[in-house]
């Protein structure tokens, strides 16, 4: 039996290092269209300004995205490193994905970010903004494998578990990509890394209006994030994941959990605004609710009930009993040969397989299992309420916070007014809460699907590596460190080129060239 | 799925090596250029050249090994994991490692401080010497065999450490990667630099394509010694893919087994040795291009001499003989390896003549007069 402390710290090691990771990919994303769009300004107008926008904010892009791929390279590592049992059981089904993500999108990108950064005097105008175009189409293909990869995670349709192999295996390709959880998935992470991307635009160019440098410069940046930007952040609330929590059980479970929904009320259910949930009791305290607006949002129906978290607990009763069935036949297939009643019995039961394998914390051998561990299993394949009630209503408080400065940047920039002390201060202040919106996103996300890495398959303390602890403390320590050490020189970097600003660019005509008349 | 199961598993062990050998050709200089760059680069103007000759190739060039990660995920789950898990310390270093790269190239010369550069030039060493030292290292381990088995439940327990994989003959592999990246590393330098670095790397190509053959000669006589393995039992080439169904010998010299099987394929690490000497001579009468194309198939036979002599293993297990992975049953399932095949055959032909444009844009030496004039956009 793999040890309680191995998996608890190879789950730390995973949320810190797709944590941090996730510090880097959102910029990506957002700003190599941000700097296609200005680029291609730039080729349409012919006017130098524009490509100095786009080889400025590049050199910031550049900065980032060094320590992107720096931290990607951990991410492809890990699942085998860390996760060896799921890599096994789940390879056939979630390797595919990672595989042609590198084929069709990581060579793209990796291979024209060279001839972005030095393809300048080398390519005539055009080929040089198709290659930022590929750049960008390159990053964004990319998160889109990642979460169809993802998205089976949490919802995993189109695969069968085989017991002759012992593993999850591929039965329907179109529906891997086509899982509704992954599309969701894909078009809000993007659009959050366009809102974030926007938002760091916005906020260093607010930052040089308010200086009254480069003003030409800032507020052309400031027009494109405030536009970009909006449309954005529009499409990550009103597009957001509310409609892939109807797929899975255990999506539902996520949506109750982040609700605080513990019984299924008659439909529409109200929305919890806030309040003191408890898990134990199951009942929130001084919850302040809004009537049908849960029902309408979660359901987008008024007569659909949500399920509430009791109701699942005593249907998950019934499937850890049923996975007991099923893990029973499946030890006679594994070792008597794969007779074809014995087959047929376990096809009916193995849709629940994984809640029998949710036993193996209680008892080894599953089989065994007292009416007590098999409450006790059924509890646990609930997810925790409180942390996912609180982060949601952050990521969610962040996001309507974006929406209002964008909005009101977008309309003072169309109406040519966007020197207003106010909005300039907004625009710098809201900076951190796109990336605070990613971080509590990934973790309602990840932390709304335990106790399983895939959804009601495999339970994550099965999925860990046979390591030991002193393994996991000194990975974790090394990570920790090294990944500590970057940040502190990424962020010097990128605040001594935020400040330098198009200064940087040696042209000759930015705020410090012509102040002082000599470059930095 | 127009081809049968055994066909795509054959298939896919071909597209495994097509990209370690892509990486080896591409990433290989990168790493052997990152090595040379403290010692062939005298001062800064000259380091730059050496460190600019890579800017804006390397990142693609890096990609073929994450993808040959991603690749052996999705088509070889199982050796994917017992891989990844039991060398774990020595993945873990090589990541270290790599991590340095991206940035070291990014951040070294955005500022001027000359303590800053050299720290990165350090830093980009690193980089190109501790995986290139591991990756010979876990190959030579994986010709010695690995210690770990699966249980009922196909859970993987490795019974090694990682001092254990230090051992001599693996130590003997990492001399040969190092040795033949360095060399292969200097031709790169070869064909993009002039002057001064240029010289220096005339002079050291010979130097490492001799210890290179050394070594490999030397490990190819060790082989014929070692612990060999072989299936014992039955093969089932399309049953699904379960490990522990089958039997599994080993003996002394086994791995010669397929080479005196089929004699025609000891023209393989025949023509390692003939082509070390061909970039040697190409390097010295100043080919380098050719040079390149030699060292590359240097490379390739090198690597296929190792995989033709494991073939059909993986990854053998040394201390459960029945859990080692072979081709015809540890791959994924015949679906996922057929979806894989159509979007390989689409993509690799795509991404050779994406890169290849990329390297034709780019052609031309570097200079330090280049560097001079662009000293605020170059690396």
């Amino acid at each position: 039996m793999i040890s309680e402390s191995v998996v608890e710290l190879s789950r730390w090691q995973f949320a810190a290092t797709s944590l941090y990771h996730f510090l880097f990919v959102p910029v990506t994303l957002g700003l190599t269209f941000l700097l296609a769009i200005m680029e291609s300004t730039y080729v349409m107008t012919g006017k130098e300004i524009y490509k100095d926008m786009t080889q400025f904010w590049g050199k910031l892009f550049g900065i980032n995205f060094a320590l992107g791929v720096t931290t990607g390279l951990t991410m492809e590592f890990e699942f085998g490193m860390n996760w060896s049992y799921f890599s096994q059981y789940v390879g056939d089904v979630f390797g595919a994905p990672l595989a042609i993500e590198g084929l069709m999108a990581f060579f793209l990108e990796s291979t024209f970010v060279g001839l972005f950064f030095f393809g300048w005097d080398k390519l005539s105008r055009g080929q040089h903004l198709a290659v930022t175009w590929l750049v960008a189409l390159g990053s964004n293909l990319s998160a889109l494998w990642i979460l169809v990869a993802n998205g089976w995670m949490q919802n995993p349709v189109g695969a069968e578990f085989n017991p002759e192999t012992m593993r999850m295996e591929i039965t329907s390709f179109a529906q891997l990509l086509f899982n509704p959880a992954a599309q969701v998935k894909f078009v809000h992470t993007v659009a959050a890394g366009y809102a974030t991307a926007s938002a760091f635009v916005l906020g260093i160019s607010a930052y040089y209006i308010l200086k009254g440098r480069d003003t030409a410069f800032a507020r052309r940046s400031y027009t494109i994030a405030a536009g970009f930007g909006l449309a954005a952040t529009l499409s990550v609330i009103v597009l957001g994941d509310e409609s892939g929590y109807t797929d899975g059980e255990v999506q539902k479970a996520k949506l109750a959990a982040i609700e605080a929904e513990w019984h299924t009320e008659p439909a529409p259910a109200s929305f919890t605004v806030i309040g003191l949930p408890d898990q134990d009791k199951m009942e929130t305290r001084y919850a302040v609710q809004i009537p049908w607006v849960l029902g309408l949002i979660g359901t987008r129906s008024a007569d659909t009930p949500i399920t509430g978290l009791v109701d699942i607990l005593e249907k998950n009763r019934g499937r850890v009993r049923n996975g007991m069935k099923a893990y029973a036949l499946l030890q006679i297939l594994r070792t008597g040969g794969m007779d074809a009643t014995t087959l047929a019995e376990f096809n009916r039961y193995k849709q629940d397989l994984g809640y029998g394998l949710l036993l193996k914390r209680y008892t080894e051998t599953v089989l065994d299992a007292t009416d007590e561990q098999i409450e006790l299993a059924a509890k646990y394949s609930l997810p925790r309420v409180v942390p996912l009630f609180w982060t949601f209503r952050v990521m969610v408080l962040c996001g309507f916070i974006m929406l209002g400065v964008f909005f009101y940047a977008f309309i003072a920039s169309s109406v040519r007014k966007c020197r207003q002390a106010l909005l300039l201060r907004l625009s710098v202040a809201i900076m951190p809460l796109p990336w605070i919106a990613c971080e509590t996103g990934w973790f309602v996300a990840e932390f709304g699907r335990q106790p399983w890495t895939i959804a009601e398959i495999l339970p994550t303390f099965l999925s860990a590596s046979s390591l030991t602890e002193l393994d996991m403390y000194l990975s974790l320590a090394g990570y920790i460190g090294l990944y500590t050490l970057f940040l502190v020189i990424e962020l010097f970097l990128m605040l001594k080129f935020i400040k330098l600003g198009p200064s940087s660019l040696h042209k000759g005509r930015y705020h410090f060239e012509i102040a002082e008349g000599v470059a930095p | 799925m127009i081809f049968d199961y055994e066909t795509l598993r054959l298939i896919w062990w071909l597209f495994l090596g097509v990209l370690l050998i892509g990486f080896a050709i591409m990433g290989g200089f990168d790493l052997g250029v990152a090595m040379l760059l403290p010692f062939l680069g005298k001062n800064d103007s000259e380091r730059r050249v050496i460190i600019n000759s890579i800017r804006a190739t390397w990142e693609g060039n890096h990609v073929w090994f994450v993808t040959a990660g991603g690749a052996l995920f999705a088509a070889w789950p199982p050796a994917y994991a017992v891989a990844f898990s039991g060398f774990y310390f020595a993945l873990l270093l090589t990541l270290f490692a790599l991590f340095l790269r991206p940035i070291g190239f990014d951040y070294r010369s955005k500022l001027p401080s000359q303590r800053w550069r050299s720290n990165w030039d350090n830093a980009l060493f690193v980089g190109g010497f501790v995986p290139a030292l591991i990756f010979g290292v876990a190959f030579g381990n994986l010709l010695v065999g690995v210690p770990f088995h699966f249980d009922n439940d196909m859970r993987i327990f490795y019974e090694g450490s990682f001092w254990g994989l230090l051992n001599p003959f693996a130590l003997l592999a990492g001399l040969v990667s190092l040795s033949m990246l360095l060399m292969h590393g200097a031709v790169y330098l070869q064909v993009k630099t002039d002057d001064v670095i240029y010289q220096r790397c005339k002079t050291i190509v010979p130097i490492f394509a001799g210890i290179t053959l050394l070594a490999f000669g030397l490990a190819g006589i060790w082989v014929a010694n070692l612990n060999g393995y072989h299936i014992s039992s039955v093969i089932q080439p399309n049953a699904a893919s379960n490990p522990l169904l089958k039997q599994v010998t080993q003996a002394p010299g086994l791995w010669l087994d397929n080479y005196q099987q089929r004699p025609l394929l000891w023209l393989i690490p025949g023509l390692a040795f003939i082509a070390g000497i061909v970039t040697s001579v190409l390097s010295k009468n100043d080919r380098p291009g050719l040079a390149f194309i030699s060292s590359s198939l240097m490379l390739s036979s090198i690597i296929l001499t190792a995989g033709c002599a494991m073939f059909p293993f993986l990854i053998p297990s040394s201390s459960a003989l029945s859990s080692s992975l072979t081709v015809w049953d540890a791959s994924a399932s015949h679906k996922t390896l057929s979806i894989i095949f159509w979007v390989t055959v689409i993509f690799l032909p795509l991404i050779i003549i994406y890169t290849s444009w990329v390297f034709r844009v780019l052609r031309g030496k570097i200079t330090v007069a280049h560097i001079k004039a662009n000293d605020h956009t170059a690396y």
